[in-house]
C-alpha cells in the first residue's frame, strides 16, 4: 500500500483539481467561487477542468498589473504552503509532476545527467523564478504601462498541455489565431515530454519556478525528513533510490527533495522518516531501535 | 540544539508572515483579482499571445 499511496493521492488530486468535466466538452472554463483560491501545485487556470487558480500565473499577473500592487494574497498563500509542507507539494500534489513520473515509467534506457552539469542546471529554476515570474513582469512595461506574465507566455509547458491544446481543439474560434508563440510553446512541451521519458522529472528539477519557490522554505518547513543517525548504517540505498539525486541520509532537507518518501520505503533500517512540527510518528524507528537493543541483550 | 531553536523561530515567523499576507490580501480584495484573471481564458498561458 505504501508504494501506491502517493500515486493514488497524486491521481485523486489531479482529478479533483480538474473536476469541471463539462469544460472539457464545451471548451469553456469553470467560473465558480473556487477560482478565488490557488491550488498548491502547477495547474493552469485556463485548463477547461481547473477548479482553482495557478499560483505562479496569479503571482505573475498581479506583478504585471498596471497599478503594481504588492501580491499579498498570492505570496501569502505560497509562503504559508512553503512553510507548512515545502516541496511535499511537488511530490504529492502536482499533476504535471505526476505526468512526468508516468512518462519516466516508459521502459527505455535512462539518462543520468553528469553531477556537475546537474548542479549548474538546477539553478535555472531560480533564474526562471527571479527573472520570468518576478523581474520582467514587474519591470518590463508596454506603452500602456502593463507588464507581461513572461513565464506563462514564453515558457510554461503546463499551460500548453492543460489549457492550450484542449481549448484549441474545442474552440473553432481560437484555431485561426495560432501563431509562432503557440508553436514555440508546443515545442517546449514536446521537449519536456520527451526528456521526461529519459530523465526523472526534468521540468521540476531544472525549470519549475514553483518548486524553486517552495525549495526556499524547505529548511524551515513543518514537514521534514529526519534521519536516525543511530540506526543509519550509511548503506546508500536511499541515495540510489532518489530520483531527484539527493543524498537523503546526508542532506535530508535538501532544497531538491520533493518528499516523495521513496527513501523512507527502501531504507533497510527504517532510519529515515517524516516528522511534522518536530514530532516523528517514530513507530518504525522505535521498532528498529528496540529490536537492535533486543539483539544486544 | 541552538540551531534547532533558531530554525523553529524562523519557521514561526515565516508562518505568521504567510498567514498575515494571505489574510490581509484577502481582506483587501485581492482574491477577486485572482478570480477575474482565472475565469477568463488566459491567452498568454495557452500560447495565443
Amino acid at each position: 500500500m505504501g508504494k501506491y499511496l502517493r500515486r493514488i493521492i497524486q491521481i485523486v488530486w489531479g482529478i479533483l483539481s480538474n473536476a469541471h468535466l463539462t469544460g472539457f466538452f464545451r471548451g469553456s472554463l469553470y467560473d465558480g467561487p473556487l477560482k478565488r483560491f490557488c491550488v498548491p501545485g502547477m495547474n493552469c487556470y485556463s485548463c477547461p477542468g481547473a477548479l482553482g487558480a495557478c499560483p505562479i500565473g496569479a503571482l505573475s499577473s498581479v506583478l504585471a498589473g498596471r497599478n503594481r500592487k504588492f501580491p499579498f494574497y498570492v505570496l501569502g498563500f505560497l509562503i504559508t504552503v512553503g512553510v507548512l509542507v515545502g516541496r511535499f507539494i511537488c511530490g504529492w500534489l502536482c499533476l504535471f509532476g505526476l505526468i512526468e513520473e508516468l512518462l519516466y515509467k516508459i521502459p527505455t534506457p535512462k539518462l543520468r545527467i553528469p553531477e556537475k552539469a546537474d548542479r549548474v542546471l538546477r539553478w535555472l529554476k531560480y533564474l526562471v523564478l527571479a527573472v520570468l515570474v518576478v523581474g520582467l513582469p514587474l519591470f518590463y512595461r508596454d506603452e500602456t504601462g502593463t507588464g507581461l506574465p513572461f513565464f506563462c507566455e514564453f515558457l510554461c509547458p503546463v499551460g500548453t498541455l492543460e489549457g492550450g491544446i484542449p481549448l484549441v481543439l474545442l474552440n473553432d474560434v481560437l484555431r485561426p489565431t495560432l501563431g509562432w508563440l503557440f508553436r514555440w510553446k508546443f515545442l517546449i512541451l514536446v521537449l519536456c515530454v520527451l526528456s521526461s521519458i529519459f530523465i526523472y522529472r526534468p521540468f521540476c528539477k531544472y525549470l519549475c519556478p514553483l518548486g524553486a519557490f517552495y525549495s526556499l522554505f524547505q529548511r524551515f518547513s513543518l514537514v521534514r525528513l529526519r534521519v536516525d543517525t543511530e540506526t543509519c548504517i550509511g548503506c546508500g540505498a536511499c541515495s540510489r533510490a532518489c530520483g531527484m539525486n539527493v543524498d537523503p541520509h546526508r542532506t535530508p532537507n535538501s532544497a531538491e527533495c520533493i518528499r516523495c518518501g521513496e527513501c523512507t520505503r527502501v531504507c533497510p533500517k527504517n532510519a529515515l522518516s517524516f516528522s511534522v512540527a518536530g514530532k516523528t510518528p517514530a513507530k518504525k524507528i522505535r521498532k528498529e531501535s528496540d529490536s537492535s537493543e533486543d539483539k544486544k541483550i | 540544539m541552538r540551531t534547532k531553536r533558531i530554525t523553529w523561530i524562523v519557521t514561526c515567523i515565516l508562518l505568521l508572515l504567510g498567514v498575515g499576507f494571505l489574510v490581509f490580501g484577502a481582506l483587501n480584495g485581492e482574491a477577486e483579482g485572482v478570480f477575474r484573471k482565472a475565469v477568463t481564458i488566459c491567452m498568454e498561458c495557452i500560447g495565443l499571445g
